[in-house]
């Protein structure tokens, strides 16, 4: 996401996709806010970023729509889509009970 | 006889140390099945100065796994993680 956005616009703009998916009869595993992150490139002559990062499970047929939304996005910098394997899915089970069992500490 | 022992010397010395260490797979060696690429900084073991990919000559990854290690880092590049080109990147 553009650098140039307020907390609440951002927080906004997560919203906005979250509730796509939910419209969508998607199922959100997790997702994860990076905050404002130095780009290692310039991109669309900005140099830092919001990252965010949403894990869900819906139905391949929605994806076409979902990226199509991204594009016509002007706040949307870059995106990915990414299937994940099962070695993947256990990857990050892993991380999050990680961090979990740190923050409880 | 001279002449065959400096050939000696010459050819002995860089097989004592080509031989020292085996290359290994990482991630064989410590059961990593999957690379993330959101992990830039783990990423970066497999890049040199410039923010190229190291072949597998160098790092002695395995095949499979050079191809997981090549897409994480073209993945990390595409959402700016990465760069494509750098300078002393290390």
């Amino acid at each position: 996401m553009t650098p140039v956005l307020s907390d609440e616009q951002m927080k906004e703009t997560v919203e906005k996709y979250l509730k796509f998916l939910k419209a969508k009869d998607a199922e959100i595993i997790f997702e994860d806010n990076w905050g404002l992150k130095k780009l290692a490139y310039p991109i669309m002559k900005k140099s830092t970023g919001f990252y965010q990062l949403i894990e869900f499970k819906a139905d391949p047929s929605i994806i076409k729509e979902w990226e199509v939304t991204f594009k016509r996005d002007e706040r949307i910098l870059r995106f990915l889509t990414v299937a994940l394997d099962k070695y993947a899915i256990a990857y990050n089970e892993k991380k999050r009970n990680k961090a979990k069992v740190e923050k409880n500490q | 006889m001279s002449a065959q022992q400096a050939g000696e010397i010459k050819y002995l010395t860089p097989i004592a140390v080509d031989t020292k260490r085996k290359k290994y797979c990482r991630f064989k060696k410590s059961g990593i099945k999957y690379i993330d690429y959101k992990d830039a900084d783990f990423l970066l073991k497999f890049v040199n100065e410039q923010g190229k990919i190291l072949p597998r000559r160098i790092t002695g990854t395995s095949t499979k796994y050079q191809r997981k290690v090549a897409q994480a880092i073209k993945r990390a590049r595409h959402l700016s993680l990465m760069p494509y080109v750098a300078d002393l990147l290390k």
